[in-house]
């Protein structure tokens, strides 16, 4: 049911608006509302109730294990939030003097410090809102780098096949063509393909090292190298960053910029969609691009740094400054982390990586890269089991929900047909790891000996599998007042 | 170790699984000559009692001073079931709603939230979110240019008197792209557009027209006429407005036949200031151009029982379907910032949403009243304004401001250096948290201020 139809006209949460003075309003009426918006009328209690009883609808970390590949779905400490949610922190106004803002620009600060150093790479900017935001802004700067030098026939971006959608994407809105290139049988990049590609058009690549598909770029230099000849810069996706930190830098690698994905890497909380945070960091050369603002200490203070300290700047992609709140987050978490703590989540990540994989496969799944080593990361193709048995990585998704436990990504990447990436993060335990491989067991007997109760899950869940197509068809975007 | 669950014994028995001798041995497809051994200047890691007291000595550097300030942000009452619902970890520990089964609460949600926001800014359709309201603008520039089939110019006409960092934030997002924004100047004297300065592109073409209300001053401008000429023009009208302020001014989709797109910040709606973020962008538009819109939609369908379920629809626009075709690379938008503003709308209803609309406006004309009191101190615009006004002051704005800071007062926002035309101009504002002491401290310390610096 939803809250409009739990309404009664004239209810209201009294409590929660303020008196009004009896002034008059002066706005001339051809420019005042006259019709009432749809909002609920309900009582504080009802609402409460109602998206308190609605979030137990949800899946989450908190609630359940949720290997939701490239989506680094790790603990999302409390201790964080609760420091981050202090008063004189969300009380603090986005233009507030300096002087009584020192608190927040210097954690600022310090997180960009600390990710220069944790990527190799020689400053950073927390202003994207998000890792596609970081994106945008990481491909806008290697543009402007060559509209600087007037290296202006360069007007292709290459992208691996196994990229996530966002690359290609991001690509386009910084007005490049987008050229693909396909992932060779070993997981790696073909260099041959790639030397075949690149010229006086390239501008540059995007890449996931580890990739999406779970294993790492040991030609990663040879492929710095061949793009640096042909005059392109690199662009480094951090959405899998958690699988080295602390082991390998991309800037060492021979990345010119990067995103990190502070909601991945960084434990701060996905919100059922967001918000993330994609702060950029660069190498030397593509420092002036950097987009504002920007935090600098001077003389043991703190300001920001805008385009007027920045005339090259890619400039603004917020109104203020970027997920300020998640920023935040990311900083504590470093803080508790320290430098011991940042070395183990990659190390214990890759291990319970490495575990589950292994004993999936002992268990009789198929590995799309077998003779690999997992990252953070791998991924199961059920291409078989579809053409024998009828039942998808779609299916065996739906079905793992009633065991309670949130799918892996599927269908993703795309080159890998009826393909599960997992992703079990660092924080999960050795027995909800063994849970996991106990019901994929199960889910593969189902599917041998009663395939039909694999094919309509899930059974358990307050819905059955929903009709896309009809959704799609026959668009029900807005619940119509009167319905 | 913080938030890892190993014990040795673990670590022994899955490396013996694995068939690795120790967790180094997993990371040996990294060539050698690319690890490393540790990270430069990453200090030691704190317990949570440590980090408590560092973090509250960090805020404590925050001071919170009596905030007079918008400009593009504002301070509201909050109810406190807001963040205590939306910080439950169903909600704050899901992500994008892929399963939609195991996320019928996120998305029913959203569907609400689509409903409130449509509802509220007078159009058929909204998305689940965008970043923020300046970032929502760009999107809703290029998606006008993708919906109007008329025009090819891809030339964008935005109101001068738009927030300066819009006006930014839309240039870095779409000049890539070959679209060009060219900026209306406002009226000097009346601190708005007015459908006279578009007499100048009477015979262009043009395809999209953008128009803030109340704009970046606080002051009313003529929508209707403005959305008239655009319409007339064959260019798409996308309004700019803030959510409170609809609750009492007229929806976009009444502004003259009603606007094509509607785009904003959420955060007046249940969002902390917080440094600036997050926040949310809303848009809306008109049900015609849907398939053009950025960012996650949800629809409400059945499932195979015939029971109504809420899901992701029109994924065919989007980034991880059409990869370089999408309409958008956006992926990760402002989830929890909705839902606290979700649950927001329905503490407000319509008629709360209205009081706190009525109480700013008041608020911000009584202060107004007060400060024109000042010697020297007058209002900048004639005309029509909102809960944001305009001030012109005897003597410079930044030293008056550090003053005020030193009375604990955040006396508003200098526009001068935005508006050079706009000399010693202060941009104020009081919301309906401010009392009416608050308004006379800040009235007794702005004149005390204005005769220490002048």
């Amino acid at each position: 049911m939803l809250i409009f139809e739990k309404s009664q006209t004239q209810r209201q949460a009294a409590l929660q608006a303020p008196d009004i003075v009896d002034t008059v309003l002066d706005i001339p009426k051809e420019l005042q509302r006259s019709s009432k918006a749809v909002l609920p009328e309900a009582s504080e209690l009802q609402t409460v109730r109602h998206y308190t009883q609605l979030s137990q609808k949800n899946f989450s970390i908190d609630t359940q294990f949720y290997p939701l590949g490239s989506c680094t779905m790790k603990y999302n400490p409390r201790g964080v939030h609760k420091l981050a949610m202090m008063p004189d922190f969300l009380k603090r106004h986005p233009l507030a003097p300096l002087k009584q803002s020192q608190g927040y620009l210097s954690c600022a600060y310090e997180l960009q410090q600390m990710l220069a150093s944790i990527s190799g790479m020689s400053t950073v900017s927390l202003t994207p809102m998000a890792g596609a935001q970081g994106e945008f802004a990481g491909v806008a700067m290697i543009r402007a780098y060559h509209e600087d030098r007037k290296d202006n026939a360069r007007n292709e971006i290459i992208v691996p096949d196994a990229a996530h959608g966002t690359n290609p994407a991001s690509a386009v809105m910084c007005g490049y063509k987008v050229k693909e290139i396909p992932t060779g049988a070993d997981g790696n990049i073909n260099l041959n393909t790639l030397k075949a590609m690149v010229g006086p058009q390239t501008a540059g690549i995007m890449l996931t090292n580890p990739s999406t598909l779970g294993v790492f770029d040991q030609n990663i230099k040879a492929v710095a190298k061949i793009i640096h000849e042909a005059g392109g810069l690199l662009y480094y996706d951090g959405a899998n960053l958690n699988a080295i930190l602390g082991k390998v830098r991309p800037g060492d690698m021979g990345f010119d910029v990067l995103h990190f994905n502070l909601h991945k890497t960084f434990a701060t909380p996905h919100g059922g969609g967001g918000p993330g945070c994609g702060p950029v960091g660069v190498s030397e050369r593509l420092k002036p691009y950097l987009p504002t603002p920007m935090v600098t200490k001077e003389n043991d203070s703190y300001r920001w740094l805008t385009k007027k300290d920045c005339p090259k700047s890619i400039g603004r992609l917020s109104c203020f400054m970027g997920n300020a709140g998640i920023i935040l987050r990311a900083y504590i978490y470093c803080r508790i982390l320290g430098l011991q703590g940042m070395h183990r989540a990659a190390e214990f990540a890759t291990l319970n990586a490495n575990y589950l994989q292994t004993r999936l496969q002992q268990a009789g799944f198929t590995l799309a890269y077998p003779e690999r080593k997992a990252s953070h990361e791998f991924i199961v193709t059920l291409a078989k089991e579809a053409k024998t048995l009828g039942v998808t990585a779609m299916d065996v998704a739906k079905r793992l929900l009633d065991y309670g436990v949130h799918a892996p990504t599927t269908y993703f990447p795309l080159l890998i047909p009826e393909c599960l990436l997992i992703e079990p993060t660092e924080t999960e335990a050795k027995e909800d790891l063994d849970y996991f491989i106990d019901i994929m067991i199960e889910i593969l007997n189902e599917a041998k000996t009663n395939p039909e109760l694999v094919t309509t899950a899930p059974h358990t869940l307050p819905i059955k599998r929903l009709d896309d197509v009809k959704a799609a068809r026959e668009l029900d975007l807005t619940w119509n007042f009167g319905e | 170790m913080p938030y890892i669950p190993h014990t040795d014994n673990d670590i022994k028995n899955m490396l013996a699984v694995i068939g690795a001798d120790s967790i180094n041995d997993l990371f040996n497809e990294i060539p050698a000559e690319l690890r490393i051994d540790t990270l430069k200047n990453i200090p030691d890691g704190l317990g949570e009692m440590q980090t408590n007291q560092l973090m509250q000595e960090k805020a404590s550097l925050d001071k919170r001073g009596l905030c007079f300030i918008g400009a593009g942000a504002y301070e509201h009452h909050i109810p406190a079931a807001v963040w205590e619902i939306a910080g439950r970890g169903e909600f704050m520990t899901a992500y994008t709603p892929y399963q939609a089964e195991a996320s019928q609460g996120t998305l029913q949600l959203l569907y609400e939230y689509q409903t409130m926001i449509a509802s509220l800014m007078g159009m058929e359709v909204s998305n689940a979110s965008l970043y923020d309201g300046a970032s929502a603008l760009a999107e809703a520039v290029l998606m006008a240019v993708r919906a109007n089939r008329k025009s090819k110019s891809k030339r964008i006409l935005v109101a001068g008197s738009i927030h300066p960092h819009y006006l930014d934030t839309a240039n870095a997002i779409v000049h890539a792209q070959g679209i060009s924004i060219e900026v209306v100047p406002f009226c000097n004297t009346q601190g708005k557009v007015l459908v006279e300065a578009f007499a100048t592109y009477e015979n262009e073409d043009i395809t999209a027209v953008v128009i803030p209300q109340p704009n970046f001053f606080g002051v009313l401008a003529d929508v209707n006429q403005l959305t008239a000429w655009a319409h007339q023009h064959n260019a798409l009208a996308i309004a700019v407005v803030n959510p409170t302020a609809v609750a009492l001014l007229k929806e976009p989709g009444q502004w003259a036949d009603g606007v094509d797109i509607v785009c904003g910040e959420g955060q007046p709606l249940g969002i902390p200031l917080s440094s600036g973020g997050p926040y949310f962008g809303f848009l809306c538009c008109k049900k015609t151009i849907v398939r053009q819109m950025p960012g996650r939609i949800i629809g409400r369908t059945v499932d195979s029982e015939g029971l109504t379920g809420y899901t992701l629809t029109l994924q065919a626009r989007e980034q991880h379907i059409r990869r370089s075709k999408a309409t958008s690379n956006i992926c990760t938008n402002q989830g929890l910032a909705v839902t606290a503003a979700t649950i927001y709308m329905s503490l407000l209803g319509f008629e709360g949403l209205k009081k706190v609309a009525r109480a700013c406006y008041a608020n911000t004309h009584q202060l107004a009243a007060l400060l024109t009191n000042i010697d020297g101190v007058t209002l900048m615009f004639q005309g029509h304004y909102f809960h944001e006004v305009l001030l012109q002051l005897p003597c410079d704005i930044d030293a008056v401001l550090d003053n005020l800071c030193e009375q604990g007062i955040q006396g508003g926002f200098n526009v001068s250096p935005y508006f050079p035309q706009l000399e010693n101009a202060l941009l104020v504002c009081a919301t309906e948290v401010k009392t009416e002491k608050d308004l006379q401290h800040f009235a007794n310390q702005l004149e005390f201020a204005i005769h220490q610096v002048a």
